[in-house]
C-alpha cells in the first residue's frame, strides 16, 4: 500500500457544522428539463462571449450559441436541442439583481446532440488542444469558474511537479463533488490522466477532506487500477483533515505539498496546480467524449424535505430544481453556494450557471439575521482564523474609512472572502462586505483611471495633429506661391527683358498673369440664354435694351441732384 | 578673524558650486505638480472650467490662477483629491461651471445626421468616426462624455445617455445597516 503521505498545515480556519448527511443519502438524479432554458452569456471570468445565435434559430445539444472574447473567456453551449425564442436581457445569479444578455431555449423534448466526436489532444499542439478546450466552455466548477484552458499551460519550464486535484469540499451543505467522487470516479481519474499529460506533471496528489469517506474509498479504487495500468504508483488519494477551508486552493496545495505560494506570484512557478474534481471530469466529457460542459450535478440543500444531488442542464430556472426538493413553508431566500462564501440571489427564477455548485434554500428560522454590528475590539481572532494570513481587522478599518490605498498594502487582493473572520468575530462586523467593497471600488477606480490615461493620450495626439496639419497646409501654401512667382517670372522673362529688380519683375508678372487669366476668363464667359437666338428673340432683346437705355437716360439728372 | 571669514568664504563657495552642480545637473523637466494635478483630473477635455483642456487647468491651478473647484466632472470627490494634495481648504463645486452629472456618453442617431463632419471636429479625443457626407457615429469606449460635439450639430442629432450600470461594473455597496427597534417580549 501506499506509503503515508506527510501532510502540512495552514494558518487559521474554522469547524462549522457541516451539515453534508442531509444531500449524501441518494445518488445523483438527473433534473428533468425545465419549459424554458435561460442560458446567461457570460458564465465565467473574463470577456462576454459574443451570441452566435438569433431568435428563430434551432438549435442542437451541444451547439455553441456564445462564442469565446478576448484572451479570457470561454463559450457558452445550448444544454439541449430547441429553438431559440429570444437573446434578451435577463435576470443573472448575481447578487446586484441586473440583467444580462441571456439566449433563451424553448427545448423541442428531442435532446438532439450536434455531431460528437471525441478531440485527439496527442496529435494536436497545446494551443490547439487550449483553443478546444476554450470552445468547449469548460471552466473550474469549483465555483470560481476560471476558464480551465489558461490554467492547462505548464508555465516557463514545460513541466510540472504535482497536479493538486481538489475534492476536499470544505464548505458546509455541499456535496456535489462527494457524490461525483463515490459515483464516476473512474471518469474523473481519466479526465486527470488527460490533464496530467497535458502539463507533463509527475505525480498527482486527490486532496479529499476525512469526513467523505466514501469518496476517498472509491477514489482510492479507481486511482489504484489507473496505478496499475501505468504500473507506477503516481496517483494517490490523500486524507486531509477536515477544516474550513481546506478546499481553497493555495490552502490544499499547502496541506499537500507544504508549498505556500507568495503574493503575486503563480502556482506553476513553484511546480503546482490545482483543479476542482468536477473539472477534471469536464474535460474527460469534452476531450474523449466531445461533449462541451452543459451540465453540471447540484446540490439542492437547506430548507428543503429533500436535500439531494442533481445533474442539472445549465440554464435551469433555480426555482424548478427547488420544487424537485419540496422547499419548506418558510423558505425565504435562495444562496447560490455554500453559508459561508454564497450569495444570496435576487430571484428564485435566476437560471443554474457553470458556477452553481450548490442552491442552497434559506429562511430566517436557518440562517437568521445577522446580530447587530459591534465595534471592533482588536481582540484579534480574525487575524487568528484567517487562512491566508492576513491582518483583517487591519483592512477592515481601512475599507471602512474608505482609505483603500492602504487595504491593499495589507494585501486586500489576496483575500480568498472565505469569511472566517467574520464567523469568528465576536462584535458580529460583516467584515467580508466590506472587503467586497473596498474590492470592486479599487477596481472600479482602476478602470477609471485607465479611460482617463487613454482620453489624454489622446487628445495630447489630437493637440499634436492639429498643429502638424496647420505647419503642413502652411509649407504647401507657401511652397505653391513660390512655385507660381517661379513660372510667372520665367513666363515674363521670355516676352521681355528684365528692367527692374528681379522682385518687382515677378510681382509685375504675377500681377500681368493675373490680368491675362481674368481677361481670358470674361472671354470665355457668355451669358447662356443670348446664343443661337431667333430674329424675334433678337428683336425683342434689343428693344429691351433700348428701354434701358432710355431709362438710364431719364435717371441721369436724378443721380446727379442725388451726388 | 581673517581666518574665519575665510573658512566661511570658502565653504560658501564650495557649497554655492555643489548646489549648482546638483541644479544643472539633476534639473527637472517639466513641472511635477502640474503632472500631479493632471493626473487626479478626469481628462474629460470638456473646458467647463473655462480652460481648453485638463492640462491648462492643471497649468492654471498651479500658477495660482484658477481655483480647485471648477471641474464638475471631477465633482466633490475630485475636489477633495485636489484640496490634498495642494493643502488647501475643500470648496463645493462652483455653480458657474456646472454640475455634476452621471458619466454619460454621446449617441448619434444615425438616420438624422447629414454627414457635415463638425462634431468630428469638435470632438477633444478623436472618438467620432466618419467623412463628409457620410454618416457618423461615436466610439462609446473612447468618449469622455465632455458634451463639446452637442452644440456644433446642425440637426441636433447628438444626445448625451448615461452610462447604466450593469454586471460587470457594479460595485458592492457600503455596508449599512437598518438600525430597528428592538423587538420587546410582552409581559
Amino acid at each position: 500500500m501506499n506509503a503515508v503521505q506527510r501532510l502540512f498545515g495552514f494558518h487559521g480556519g474554522v469547524k462549522p457544522a457541516y451539515n453534508k448527511e442531509a444531500s449524501t443519502g441518494l445518488p445523483i438524479a438527473v433534473a428533468p428539463t425545465p419549459t424554458l432554458l435561460v442560458i446567461p452569456l457570460h458564465q465565467s471570468i473574463g470577456g462576454v462571449p459574443r451570441p452566435l445565435v438569433k431568435a428563430g434559430d434551432r438549435v442542437l445539444k451541444g451547439q455553441r450559441i456564445g462564442g469565446a472574447d478576448g484572451n479570457v473567456s470561454s463559450a457558452v453551449h445550448a444544454s439541449t436541442s430547441g429553438s431559440v425564442v429570444a437573446v434578451e436581457m435577463r435576470l443573472m445569479p448575481h447578487t446586484s439583481g441586473l440583467s444580462a444578455l441571456c439566449v433563451v431555449i424553448e427545448p423541442d423534448g428531442c435532446d438532439e446532440w450536434i455531431p460528437r466526436q471525441p478531440f485527439d489532444f496527442r496529435s494536436a499542439t497545446p494551443t490547439q488542444t487550449r483553443d478546444y478546450l476554450r470552445d468547449a466552455g469548460v471552466v473550474g466548477l469549483g465555483g470560481a469558474v476560471f476558464p480551465s484552458y489558461l490554467k492547462l499551460n505548464p508555465g516557463k519550464t514545460g513541466k510540472l511537479d504535482t497536479l493538486v486535484l481538489n475534492g476536499a469540499e470544505c464548505e458546509p451543505f455541499i456535496t456535489c463533488d462527494d457524490l461525483l467522487m463515490r459515483e464516476r470516479a473512474e471518469t474523473i481519474i481519466k479526465g486527470t490522466l488527460i490533464m496530467r499529460e497535458m502539463l507533463s506533471a509527475g505525480q498527482v496528489l486527490i486532496g479529499i477532506e476525512d469526513n467523505k469517506p466514501e469518496a476517498i474509498a472509491a477514489m482510492e479504487v479507481a486511482a489504484q487500477a489507473a496505478n496499475q495500468a501505468a504500473g507506477d504508483s503516481s496517483i494517490k488519494v490523500v486524507s486531509v483533515p477536515t477544516r474550513y477551508p481546506a478546499g481553497g486552493a493555495k490552502q490544499l496545495m499547502r496541506v499537500l505539498t507544504g508549498i505556500e505560494v507568495p503574493h503575486g506570484k503563480r502556482s506553476t512557478d513553484y511546480g503546482l496546480q490545482c483543479f476542482n474534481v468536477g473539472t477534471a471530469y469536464a474535460i474527460y466529457e469534452a476531450i474523449a467524449l466531445g461533449q462541451p460542459l452543459i451540465s453540471r450535478i447540484v446540490t439542492v440543500a437547506g430548507n428543503v424535505e429533500r436535500a439531494r444531488n442533481y445533474e442539472v442542464l445549465l440554464g435551469t430556472p433555480m426555482r424548478d430544481l427547488v420544487a424537485l426538493c419540496g422547499p419548506r413553508a418558510d423558505s425565504d431566500r435562495v444562496i447560490m453556494g455554500g453559508p459561508m462564501m454564497g450569495l444570496r440571489m435576487p430571484s428564485d427564477e435566476v437560471p443554474v450557471v457553470k458556477a452553481a455548485n450548490c442552491v442552497l434554500v434559506g429562511s430566517k428560522q436557518l440562517f437568521p439575521p445577522p446580530p447587530p454590528e459591534m465595534p471592533c475590539i482588536r481582540c484579534g481572532e480574525c487575524a487568528k482564523a484567517c487562512p491566508a494570513d492576513l491582518q483583517p481587522f487591519e483592512m477592515y478599518w481601512f475599507s471602512r474609512a474608505k482609505i483603500f490605498g492602504k487595504a491593499q498594502e495589507y494585501n486586500l487582493f489576496d483575500c480568498i472572502e472565505c469569511g472566517c473572520c467574520a464567523y469568528v468575530c465576536p462584535s458580529r462586523i460583516p467584515l467580508v462586505d466590506y472587503y467586497r467593497f473596498a474590492k470592486s471600488e479599487i477596481w472600479a477606480r482602476e478602470v477609471e483611471k485607465e479611460a482617463a490615461d487613454v482620453a489624454r493620450e489622446r487628445y495630447e495626439f489630437r493637440l499634436l495633429r492639429e498643429e502638424r496639419e496647420k505647419q503642413e497646409k502652411a509649407a504647401k501654401l507657401a511652397a505653391k506661391t513660390a512655385a507660381g512667382r517661379e513660372k510667372a517670372a520665367a513666363a515674363l522673362a521670355e516676352v521681355e527683358k528684365p528692367a527692374v529688380t528681379p522682385e518687382q519683375d515677378a510681382k509685375k508678372a504675377l500681377i500681368a498673369a493675373a490680368m491675362e487669366r481674368a481677361r481670358e476668363q470674361k472671354a470665355q464667359a457668355h451669358p447662356e440664354n443670348t446664343i443661337n437666338l431667333t430674329p424675334e428673340q433678337q428683336a425683342e432683346v434689343e428693344a429691351i435694351e433700348a428701354r434701358r437705355a432710355e431709362i438710364r437716360e431719364m435717371a441721369k439728372p436724378h443721380l446727379r441732384q442725388d451726388d | 578673524m581673517f581666518e574665519a571669514i575665510l573658512v566661511m568664504a570658502l565653504g560658501a563657495i564650495v557649497l554655492g558650486a555643489a548646489l549648482g552642480y546638483a541644479a544643472v545637473r539633476f534639473r527637472v523637466e517639466g513641472d511635477p505638480l502640474v503632472e500631479k494635478i493632471d493626473a487626479i483630473l478626469p481628462q474629460t477635455q470638456c473646458g467647463q472650467c473655462g480652460f481648453p483642456g485638463c492640462k491648462p487647468y492643471a497649468q492654471a491651478i498651479a500658477k495660482g490662477e484658477a481655483d480647485i473647484n471648477c471641474c464638475p466632472p471631477g465633482g466633490d470627490e475630485g475636489i477633495h483629491k485636489l484640496a490634498d494634495l495642494l493643502g488647501r481648504e475643500f470648496k463645493s463645486l462652483s455653480a458657474e461651471h456646472g454640475i455634476e452629472k452621471p458619466k454619460s456618453v454621446a449617441v448619434i442617431d444615425e438616420q438624422r445626421c447629414i454627414g457635415c463632419t463638425l462634431c468630428i471636429q469638435a470632438c477633444p479625443v478623436d472618438a467620432i468616426v466618419g467623412a463628409a457626407k457620410q454618416m457618423h457615429t461615436i466610439v462609446a469606449d473612447q468618449c469622455t462624455g465632455c458634451e463639446l460635439c452637442l452644440p456644433p450639430c446642425p440637426v441636433d442629432c447628438i444626445s448625451m445617455q448615461p452610462i447604466g450600470e450593469s454586471v460587470e461594473t457594479w460595485k458592492w455597496k457600503y455596508p449599512v445597516f437598518k438600525i430597528a427597534p428592538a423587538q420587546r417580549e410582552a409581559a
